[in-house]
């Protein structure tokens, strides 16, 4: 048990160890404020400001587009529909399936459907994707702490004379830290995935000014430059990981200390 | 009384009948004498209501009245009807699915299953004490405000004034004056259900409805909460659904034995508790089943 322990806890800080003194001397200022200039690929100067943007881009994008579909589902599943209604059984049972789907079946299904509509690889797309991508790990989260609500608050709200829309604000309180786990959750899957914004999203050195341009991100920046023969290229890869490894750490870090602190003042 | 409600079940055959009979039947002297009601007039009057839940037959018949201005205790073995009985009072029941309601329930007269009858203002009439206390996810002082505030109260005088009145009115008062704005979740158990009082009255109802408020609360908490009951039993109609008996021994005036989805008897609390008229109360009353 031990050894396991030591193996896996050994590799995580390899891996970390890796990219830190890999990555680290490739980092400069340049690196993160810049976007590629002309011969970046060659090791010349630039940045991936483009990558970061546009990961940031594509995750606010699909986050919120999320969120507008989870919530309602949850609290569909919930609150309308009886406790073991066969229904809110059989959406569980397919938000589990879609949880367990490969990122690259996403982003197939997705060209597939861009390629149906005649569209080429763009923000939009990338968003659409990535979005289908957390969506069921937004409602399979947020599941989990609206059904753990006592059905006594809604009976309380309800007993008060509140309509049906303020006893759902008064659950959705109740639930807001488990609502920001659940986006930090799927922030951080869905800026670390390549496969979905693959063939999706595209890449591009310039920052997107419109949902229909392509949009470049930091998954797919570290697949590029890795890929390149040139050491300094590849390097780049290792520091680009490194800003996509700070950034995934310092969301979860932020994600527990807000459910902490919730749970702590229990709002 | 029983033998009136009984008088009614005869006549009634089918359900439309069941409605006419019901209006006839509330225009005649119902009670005897020496019963509650002479002193007190009903305030929620149930007529041959029937309650299926996913097909169970969970109330059979039932019509009753609630005294004003009393502590009522609805009494009987657990899965006789009591809760379901306490919820078709504020109509929370229809929020579960396949349920069917037949019957009326008259609140100050009115039905509350008619067609017209705005919800909202019908759960304002009751103030809810469930088992377990559920304090709304927000400071002591929004749990108190938020019922006036939903219907409307937004001046920030009157919502203090309103939350130190209920507080007071609830003995939380001087125990969290100090503390208005930590979350509800920090009280004790007991704090909370006095809370949950504190602010089913700040609608200002004129029924409260405990369903075993006390259960879950240690002995003096639950000491507290009958004492309150009794304070404010002068000016609202007080339902308790209760298990302990010897609850309801203390504080009833008015109580309603129920078996089985069934009314089995109902009188005042020295009739019932001293000479029950039915065998199952007596039954029930010396312990032979719970």
């Amino acid at each position: 048990m031990m050894a396991a322990t030591l193996i896996i806890v050994g590799s995580l800080f390899m891996i970390i160890a890796t990219i830190i003194k890999r990555g680290l001397p490739a980092m400069s200022w340049d690196m993160i404020s810049k976007i590629p200039g002309g011969g970046f690929y060659i090791g010349k100067e630039g940045g991936l400001l483009n990558a970061i943007v546009g990961s940031f881009y594509i995750v606010i994008g699909s986050i919120s587009l999320g969120l507008l579909f989870s919530l309602p589902i949850v609290l569909y599943i919930n609150l309308y529909l009886p406790e073991k209604s066969r229904l809110a059984q059989f959406t569980r049972l397919s938000f589990d399936v879609l949880f367990g789907i490969p990122s690259i079946v996403y982003g197939a299904f997705g060209f597939t459907i861009m390629v149906y509509l005649g569209l080429r690889s763009s923000l939009l797309a990338g968003i659409l994707t990535v979005t289908i991508l957390i969506i069921p790990i937004l409602i399979r989260s947020i599941d989990e702490v609206v059904r753990r609500v006592p059905k006594e608050m809604k009976d309380a709200a309800l007993s008060l004379g509140a309509t049906q829309s303020e006893t759902i604000r008064v659950i959705l309180r109740q639930v807001a830290p488990g609502i920001i786990t659940a986006i930090l959750l799927s922030v951080g899957r869905g800026i670390g995935d390549a496969a979905s914004v693959l063939f999706t999203a595209g890449y591009t050195d310039s920052i997107p000014t419109s949902l229909s341009q392509p949009v470049a991100t930091l998954p797919l920046a570290i697949f590029f430059q890795l890929s390149s023969p040139i050491a300094e290229v590849q390097n780049r890869a290792y520091a680009a990981a490194l800003i996509l490894t700070l950034i995934v750490l310092i969301l979860s870090l932020a994600g527990r200390y807000y459910s902490r602190k919730f749970s702590k003042n229990k709002i | 009384m029983i033998q009136n409600l009984l008088r009614v079940e005869k006549f009634v055959d089918s359900p439309i009948e069941t409605l006419h009979v019901t209006r006839e039947f509330r225009n005649q002297p119902t009670f005897d004498v020496d019963s509650i009601f002479s002193t007190h007039k009903p305030h929620i009057s149930v007529r041959n209501l029937n309650v299926y839940l996913t097909k169970n037959h969970i109330l059979k018949n039932v019509s009753l009245d609630i005294p004003d201005k009393a502590i009522t205790c609805i009494i009987g073995p657990s899965g006789c009807g009591k809760t379901t009985l306490l919820k078709t009072f504020n109509r929370l029941l229809q929020n579960s699915i396949d349920v069917k309601i037949e019957g009326d329930v008259l609140v100050d007269g009115e039905n509350i299953h008619g067609k017209d009858v705005e919800i909202e203002s019908i759960r304002k009439k009751m103030g809810l004490l469930s088992q377990r206390p559920c304090p709304l996810p927000m400071s002591i002082f929004d749990n108190i405000a938020y019922g006036p505030r939903i219907h409307g109260v937004r001046n920030k005088k009157s919502l203090n004034v309103i939350v130190e009145k209920r507080l007071k009115e609830a003995g939380l008062w001087d125990e969290v004056k100090d503390r208005l704005k930590s979350p509800a979740n920090s009280l004790s158990i007991g704090q909370q259900q006095r809370l949950c009082l504190a602010r089913g009255l700040a609608v200002e109802p004129a029924i409260i409805l405990g369903d075993e408020a006390t259960s879950a609360l240690d002995p003096i908490s639950s000491k507290k909460i009958e004492e309150l009951f009794l304070k404010l039993k002068d000016q609202y109609s007080i339902v308790l659904v209760t298990h302990t008996l010897r609850q309801a021994r203390r504080i009833a005036d008015y109580v309603i034995f129920m078996y089985l989805g069934e009314v089995v008897e109902a009188g005042t609390a020295s009739e019932i508790f001293s000479n029950p008229k039915e065998k199952l109360t007596k039954e029930y009353l010396d312990g032979y089943f719970s």
